[in-house]
């Protein structure tokens, strides 16, 4: 059981939540991921962890409510409980020093590249984030980022804020292959794709951090299998965070897509899948 | 107690008593539990089959070594509370053992009589035992246990091995913490074993019995990951244990292994047994299609394969050896069959084949011949050129076996292993001074009563080492010191 001490809206669906964690506040790095239920029937789902901090011993994590179990835990309040949270898990993000480095995110992925972003500066590397959202009014943790990076730059679909475009798009009309030496990216599958596809040939390392769907979070089930180069990993030790340049994408939206329909029809007409109800 | 002293007169002529099973037809479609236990009556003939051995062979055979002759003999005089009471002395699970416990393997194999009129059904008067103690709501906890005052020792998740360990220790006045990762206790016995065999109230109430006794559960914990070992022993734990079991499944190998309603076995008994996926309004669902193929030959396939065919697919279980081969207890291939689970035997997958949605589709196999003997003392699978065959399927469990969680291993660099296994001596002392281990986790894929052995052990290590002198790390076998 773990406290919600704070909740703040940050977007029409998005939310941030401050728990209270003390083991994973003192042991957590960049890159990491809890999994949580926040009721006693709910599913497990994994996310990213955002912020800490140590006097209140609490954590932070940002969800976009868009299935019932996201629905569940933003409907919590302060001083309410989340059943379980669990970490801090999968591996911490991949560092370096003394180099350009690029942090590109969409959507609530903003929120997890800003650990990863900050962690890259403090390990002495010159750091550009490139933060998408459809437009300016769903930007999110804007002054965060401003503090933590030295070189925030916005893209809006509708180019209400920034530049007009996606985050890749940002990317190509300012940078050139050999500009960045490193690159973190985090956001839906389709961006994530387009970003290892553009950035092949820059001659630059670019880590992609997966959200494949996961059960256990400790590497036991295998249900959170991605394929990288040829090898089948689990993301959930073995990641979240891949080279992009190797990651099979559209594997992996093709198997989150499947729950994701799946989990939709439970839902929207609670199939009886089997007709087991007892026991 | 002596034979001739007894109220009752053994008689092993009497007809073996045959457990009484839910009818195949009901229970291919029910999550209930299949085996449904000896009623009174049954009891009481089963009972007066055990001649009452002076030196019971069982007894030895036994990994807890319960004292089977003496709950066998209050059984037979009609004291079912008194039989739980024996068996408590040495086990506080008999709900649990009397259903998962390969007996066949251990006491029944040993019984005396077992050669001429078949053994007495050894399990099956456990479980009665357990049961009946259920019913009448005895109290499980023997004696009153005030809470426990002595040391601090921590056992590393909460499968069988932690949990005899826990029983043991806290019986001496330990005070133990066992620390799960998921958020439900029991380990394999919760997500692994299927509630027909193991029904949840009863894993949960025998789990209670421990908390009644002063144990405490800490779920959502990763020792490796929420807390480390170094700093659990700076939180004052004296003694670690570590039983993570086997929970790293092997993978097929094969093209296509990732396409949609392509499983391990661990995933797909987690999503059902542990996530109850079978419900109809879970919210972690599994894809269950029309035709289901189990790769594999062990418990785990039995279980996946059980748990389809109760979830209206159409099942085959593909094993690249023959049903002798099987690992699988009897007890289970037998109810399979009986529930209308095919079996394809001398048959391995060699590739997956899939839609244009990423949905698996078909299988292609090819048959085995059995050749030379190989390091698992069986006939080596030897594939036939040119037999491949393709079978249409929209499941596919791969149940072929796991490897130790590497989890606290990987962050534990000092933990010596090998092949993944955690190394440790005869008392489960590991290569780092007070931190034990015992279980799937040091045998890879092995059975619920020998983790419990282990656990035993360790829990007697432990008791040995905090209660004596200065411990050092233990001498561990010369090829293996890193
Ligand atoms: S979530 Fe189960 S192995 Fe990764």
């Amino acid at each position: 059981m773990n406290k919600v001490l704070a909740k703040k809206q940050l977007g029409p669906e998005v939310f941030q939540l401050e728990i209270e964690a003390p083991r994973i506040q003192k042991r957590w790095k960049a890159g990491q991921f809890v999994i949580i239920r926040p009721n006693s029937n709910s599913e497990r789902i994994p996310l990213t962890l955002v912020q800490s901090d140590a006097d209140r011993e609490s954590i932070t994590i940002v969800i976009q409510a868009i299935g019932n179990t996201t629905k569940e835990t933003v409907e919590k309040e302060p001083g309410d409980f989340l059943v379980d949270v669990v970490g801090p898990l999968g591996e911490a993000a991949s560092m370096c020093e003394g180099q350009r480095v690029v942090c590109m995110a969409g959507g609530v992925g903003v929120a997890e590249v800003l650990p990863v972003a900050s962690a890259f500066r403090e390990a002495g590397n010159h750091v550009t984030a490139l933060c998408g959202a459809r437009s300016d009014g769903l930007r999110i943790l804007d002054a965060e980022l401003k503090t933590s990076v030295d070189d925030l730059r916005w893209a809006t679909d509708d180019g209400s804020f920034g530049f007009h475009g996606n985050v890749l798009q940002l990317l190509q009309s300012f940078a050139q292959p050999g500009d960045f030496g490193v690159g973190h990216v985090i956001g839906p599958i389709p961006m994530m794709k387009a970003v290892a596809n553009a950035t092949r040939d820059w001659g630059m390392k670019m880590y992609a951090s997966l959200n494949p769907v996961m059960i256990d979070g400790t590497g036991m089930c295998g249900g959170c299998r991605v394929t990288v180069g040829d090898k089948v990993k689990f993301a959930c030790v073995d990641g979240p965070e891949f080279d992009a340049h190797l990651v099979d994408f559209d594997e992996l939206a093709r198997r989150n897509r499947a729950y994701r329909e799946m989990e939709q029809r439970v839902l929207a007409d609670h199939v009886c899948r089997i007709g087991l109800g007892g026991a | 107690m002596d034979a001739k002293a007894l109220p009752y007169k053994p008689n092993p002529k009497l007809p073996r008593q045959v457990l009484p099973v839910l009818q195949p037809e009901v229970r291919a479609k029910s999550a209930d539990e299949v085996a449904l236990g000896f009623a009174e009556r049954e009891v009481s003939v089963e009972a007066q089959r055990c001649l009452q051995c002076p030196k019971p062979a069982c007894v030895n055979a036994c990994p807890l070594h319960i004292d089977i002759k003496r709950f066998i003999s209050r059984l037979a005089q009609g004291d079912p509370e008194g039989a739980v009471d024996v068996i408590s002395e040495q086990s506080p699970f008999p709900g649990v053992c009397g259903r998962v416990c390969q007996h066949e393997l251990f006491c029944e194999d040993a019984c005396l009589i077992g050669k001429k009129f078949g053994p007495v059904a050894i399990g099956s008067l456990e479980r009665f035992a357990a049961d009946h103690a259920r019913l009448a709501k005895k109290t499980l906890t023997p004696g009153a246990f005030p809470a426990p005052t002595g040391k601090k020792v921590a056992l590393v998740g909460s499968g069988p091995a932690s949990l005899i360990a826990a029983f043991d220790l806290v019986r001496k006045n330990y005070r133990v913490t066992v620390f799960e990762a998921l958020h439900k206790l029991g380990g394999v016995l919760a997500y692994g074993i299927p509630n027909f065999r193991l029904p949840r109230e009863i894993l949960h109430e025998e789990i209670a019995r421990l908390q009644n006794m002063g144990v405490e559960f800490v779920t959502s914990f990763i020792v490796g990951k929420t807390a480390s070992l170094e700093e659990l022993f700076e939180e004052g734990f004296e003694a670690v244990f570590i039983g993570t079991g086997a929970g790293l499944p092997f993978m097929l190998g094969i093209p296509g292994e990732n396409l949609i309603g392509v499983y391990t076995a661990n995933e797909f008994l987690t999503r059902i047994n542990l996530m109850e996926a079978y419900k109809a309004d879970a919210v972690t669902p599994v894809r269950v299609g029309k035709r289901t193929i189990v790769v594999g030959g062990g418990n785990s396939a039995m279980d996946a394969a059980r748990w389809a065919k109760r979830m209206g697919s159409e099942t085959i279980v593909l094993f690249r050896r023959g049903r002798a081969e099987m690992r699988a207890r009897l007890e289970e291939i037998e109810h399979a069959e009986e529930e209308g689970i095919q079996f394809h035997f001398l048959a391995a997958p060699v590739a997956l084949y899939g839609d244009e949605s990423g949905t698996v589709r078909e299988i292609e196999c090819i048959e085995m011949r059995l050749g030379e003997v190989d390091s698992s003392g069986r006939p080596s699978p030897v594939p036939i050129p040119g037999s491949e065959f393709r079978l249409e399927v929209d499941t596919v469990v791969a149940a072929i076996g796991q490897a130790p969680n590497p989890t606290l291993q990987r962050v534990t660099p000092q933990l010596i292993t090998k092949r993944g296994k955690i190394v440790v001596n005869e008392a489960g002392e590991t290569s780092m001074a007070l931190v034990y281990a015992g279980g799937d986790v040091v045998r890879g894929g092995s059975t619920v009563i020998l983790a419990m052995r282990d656990g035993r052990a360790a829990a007697e290590a432990i008791d040995k080492a905090l209660s004596g002198g200065p411990a050092a790390a233990a001498e561990l076998p010369a090829e293996v010191q890193g």
